[in-house]
């Protein structure tokens, strides 16, 4: 009894571990998946230029048309392409988890199709939106 | 003896009965609940910023400040908020591994999130009393 030594400690023993990312062959839904977090983090930092936008129109007219130039110069007009583009994204990718979350589009071909369809449907959109937009304004 | 060298047991023994988290599913089901209603905020809010694109000031205002596109405003602005603190929770939770980093960045997140809606409260209020 005296030689039976003490249980080593859960974290001492070497289990296997699972595969990382970088193991597995990009796909569809993999990408998918990874740019509808990156989007969604996006827009959290994108907020800050619809509040900008707000806040300066509250200010008052010389902070409005400071906005206004920061916004409508070539790089304010990259920024906003890219956040109407990743509100698109996040917007679709989201339908398309309210589809699994209701039990449906596990299938490969409906998954695949899924995540194809995210991203043409958010770049056809986004360009489409803006046409509308720059016409308008 | 060699046969006590190796230990079966595993990290389960280290939360048995202390248990659950006592949040259950409230994260999950607030993220959905608030990823629904963002569905229409976002259509309406892009319909929003396309007719206030190419407005002068007073224009602008009056746009923003009218009763149907205020209350929309607000409504998308904390709904985001409240969806975007959930989700960036999970993000920091999973890539964020020392706990006082991470204690750090989960509270940190909320009052971000909450200064940020505040703020657009505040001018959307402001612009709509007419102040």
């Amino acid at each position: 009894m005296a030689e039976a030594k003490a249980p080593t400690t859960p974290r001492a023993v070497a289990r296997p571990l699972s595969p990382h990312l970088q193991i597995y062959k990009l796909t569809w839904t993999m990408a998918m998946s990874v740019i509808h977090r990156a989007t969604g983090v996006a827009l959290y930092a994108g907020t800050l230029l619809l509040v900008y936008w707000l806040v300066s129109l509250a200010a008052g007219p010389d902070a409005f048309a400071t906005a206004q130039a920061v916004f409508g110069s070539a790089i304010g007009r990259f920024v906003l392409f890219g956040y109407t583009w990743a509100l698109l994204h996040h917007l679709a990718g989201g339908l398309r988890h309210f589809v699994w979350d209701l039990g449906y589009g596990y299938d490969l071909k409906t998954r695949m199709g899924m995540a194809r369809a995210t991203l043409i449907v958010s770049g056809i959109l986004t360009v489409v939106l803006w046409a509308i937009g720059l016409s308008v304004g | 003896m060699g046969q006590f060298d190796f230990s079966i047991r595993t990290p389960v023994k280290g939360v048995r009965g202390l248990g659950s988290a006592k949040s259950g599913t409230g994260h999950f089901w607030q993220q959905r609940l608030t990823a629904v209603a963002l569905v229409p905020l976002v259509l309406a809010f892009i319909a929003i910023v396309i007719c206030a694109s190419g407005r002068d000031y007073e224009a602008a205002r009056a746009l923003v400040g009218h009763p149907l596109t205020s209350i929309i405003l607000l409504l998308f602005v904390v709904t985001g908020a409240i969806h975007g603190r959930l989700g960036l929770q999970v993000v920091i939770e999973d890539y964020v591994h020392h706990e006082g980093c991470k204690v750090a960045a989960v509270i940190a997140n909320t009052l971000f999130t909450a200064a940020v809606a505040i703020a657009a409260i505040f001018a959307v209020l402001k612009i709509s009393f007419g102040v």
